[in-house]
């Protein structure tokens, strides 16, 4: 089975070199065939377990208490400006 | 005996009737470290300055005696945190590049439960980055070594907690199990290694591998002093949704209650087939010491399908893919093209098995499949036959040689077949030692039990160390 790792890596924001891409590709496309064993087991009207716990609606009472100061929050960031993060513009001009 | 060779038990004795203080304790773990760690490589920031301030307070709050031994039940006992728990103003790196320089503002919950119940936190062990792998081979920080012979594996993820307390650099460590990594590094370092039950210990401030499955447990000599730290690490924490309210029992009051006339599972496929011979052959024999201990020894059928492993590389992979997005170096560490190879394998399959027209087929079948995993383990094999707890092999094979198999992922991932069970099933497993090959190197056994059954796990793991002592014995470094 052939995996378009050029489409998974830019979903996965992965920069992959053009070697890279050809070692993953293989490898990826081994793992996935071995997984594929589970189509042996028949999960006909078999719920989904997402979580093991079984709990449901968990809350905590609505009370606020200190979290991090603003300095604390931004210290290990390479790229601050004015006590924000500062990042890459989202839309051009 | 040194002062880092002793259990925590033994320890808590000796500082009660000051036979040696704290900061003794502490400095004789720091020694240690500086005489052997360059060869073993298990600790990625030792914490020398932290700890013995730790370590004064603790001699301090010793001076008055009785109150506060009740109220901090760790208290000067030098423990070592995996790197991928969250610890204040402590370099923190989850063993990856990308977090090489991150200091964290804000102690992970058990990391604050240990410090509260006085424990002195010595430093931050290595580990597969991100807890990605079986060995301590894929640490960005090199590989750490197995102190039984530094040619071969300590098992991991977490490979530096294990060879750390092995090699008597610390009294304990932490460490986190999503599909053995507690329990395989354990059973490769002649330690007991605690998985406990999903949600029963907070996983607050532990960096996140694969939220349905991560377990955060430890490792430690023996097994009383494993239940003595669960006794500290367990309960609920409002800050995880998913931690248990279930009451924290004392996990060491009963722990010598013995065994006489328990039920246990055992595998008895696996004497001869399915593990290598050594492993078989020390397998077997714990299970005759619990029948001579008094136990009923039932044979029962495997829940370690051959789709346990499918279906934990696909649930696994998947939610890492979903908790590594955060990393994309803006509130903190570096670029995302500093994963390591391992870690980029597992993030992609992820986004596939994830991805629009994959889902179903991969993801939601792998669910479904837990659910089967899970019934067959609790209602087909615990109820139906009336056991108290299983054991099982924890691995395949003993240690392997460091590089046998780093370059075949997919062999790498069928080391698990033994342990990923337990995760997709949320239920506790507690590896203990169970021998060693004749080569020398340490195998060991899990026993597993329906979910909250730890005080059942301690009991007959602290039986069957009692009548086997196999912790006594100390690796050459």
């Amino acid at each position: 089975m052939k995996v378009n790792v050029k489409h998974i890596a830019k979903l996965a924001n992965l920069p992959l070199s053009p070697s890279e891409e050809k070692k993953f590709e293989k490898q990826l496309s081994d793992i996935l065939s071995y997984v594929e064993k589970l189509n042996e087991v028949d999960t006909k009207n078999v719920k989904e377990t997402s979580q093991v716990t079984g709990l449901k609606n968990v809350t905590r009472d609505d009370v606020s208490f200190p979290s991090l100061s603003q300095k604390e929050a931004l210290a290990n960031s390479k790229s601050k400006q004015n006590g924000l993060f500062k990042v890459k513009a989202v839309f051009e001009k | 005996m040194k002062l880092n060779e002793l259990t925590i038990t033994e320890a808590r004795e000796g500082l009660k009737n000051k036979e040696f203080n704290a900061v003794e304790l502490t400095t004789a773990c720091l020694k240690r470290i500086e005489q052997v760690d360059k060869k073993i490589n298990a600790f990625v920031t030792v914490a020398k300055e932290k700890a013995l301030e730790q370590a004064k307070k603790a001699d301090n709050a010793l001076a008055s005696q009785g109150e506060t031994w009740r109220a901090n039940p760790l208290l000067g006992i030098p423990i070592a945190v995996k790197d991928n728990f969250n610890t204040r103003g402590i370099r923190t790196t989850a063993g990856s590049r990308v977090l090489e320089d991150y200091i964290p503002p804000f102690d992970a919950t058990v990391v604050k439960k240990l410090k509260d119940a006085g424990a002195v936190i010595i430093g931050k062990t290595n580990l597969d980055a991100w807890a990605h792998g079986s060995s301590g081979e894929n640490s960005d920080f090199g590989p750490t070594k197995n102190p039984w012979n530094i040619e071969y594996v300590p098992g991991g993820s977490s490979s530096g907690s294990a060879s750390a307390v092995a090699s008597d650099m610390c009294l304990a460590a932490t460490g986190t199990d999503t599909g053995g990594s507690v329990r395989t590094p354990a059973s490769f370092c002649n330690l007991v290694g605690l998985k406990p039950t999903y949600g029963r210990v907070s996983r607050y401030g532990i960096i996140a591998m694969a939220s349905s499955l991560d377990s955060i447990g430890h490792l430690t000599r023996t097994v009383e002093d494993s239940a003595l730290l669960l006794n500290s690490t367990a309960g609920n924490d409002s800050l995880d949704a998913t931690s248990s309210r279930a009451k924290v029992p004392n996990y060491t009051m009963n722990i010598a209650k013995g065994i006489t006339g328990l039920r246990i599972g055992v595998l008895k496929q696996f004497f001869n087939k399915g593990i290598d011979a050594e492993s078989a052959r020390l397998y077997k024999n714990a299970a005759d010491t619990l029948r001579d201990l008094g136990a009923d020894i039932v044979d029962c059928v495997s829940f370690f399908s051959d789709y346990a492993i499918s279906c934990y590389y696909i649930i696994q992979p998947s939610e890492v893919s979903s908790n590594l997005a955060r990393y994309d170096g803006i509130r903190y560490g570096s670029a995302r093209k500093n994963f390591g190879d391992e870690a980029k394998r597992r993030i992609m399959l992820g986004t596939y098995t994830l991805s629009a027209g994959y889902y179903d087929a991969y993801y939601k079948k792998a669910m479904q499949v837990r659910t089967i995993i899970k019934n067959d383990f609790e209602n087909h094999i615990m109820k139906r036959l009336k056991l108290d707890a299983i054991v099982s092999p924890v691995s395949p094979t003993p240690p392997w040689k460091l590089g046998e198999k780093i370059d075949d992922p997919l062999k790498m991932y069928l080391s698990d077949i033994f342990t990923v069970p337990a995760n997709l099933a949320g239920i506790p497993g507690l590896s203990v030692p169970v021998g060693f090959t004749n080569t020398g190197l340490p195998v060991g056994m899990q026993i597993m039990g329906l979910q909250f059954s730890e005080e059942t796990l301690f009991q007959i793991g602290h039986a069957y160390e009692q009548a086997t002592e196999w912790y006594k014995r100390k690796p050459k470094i």
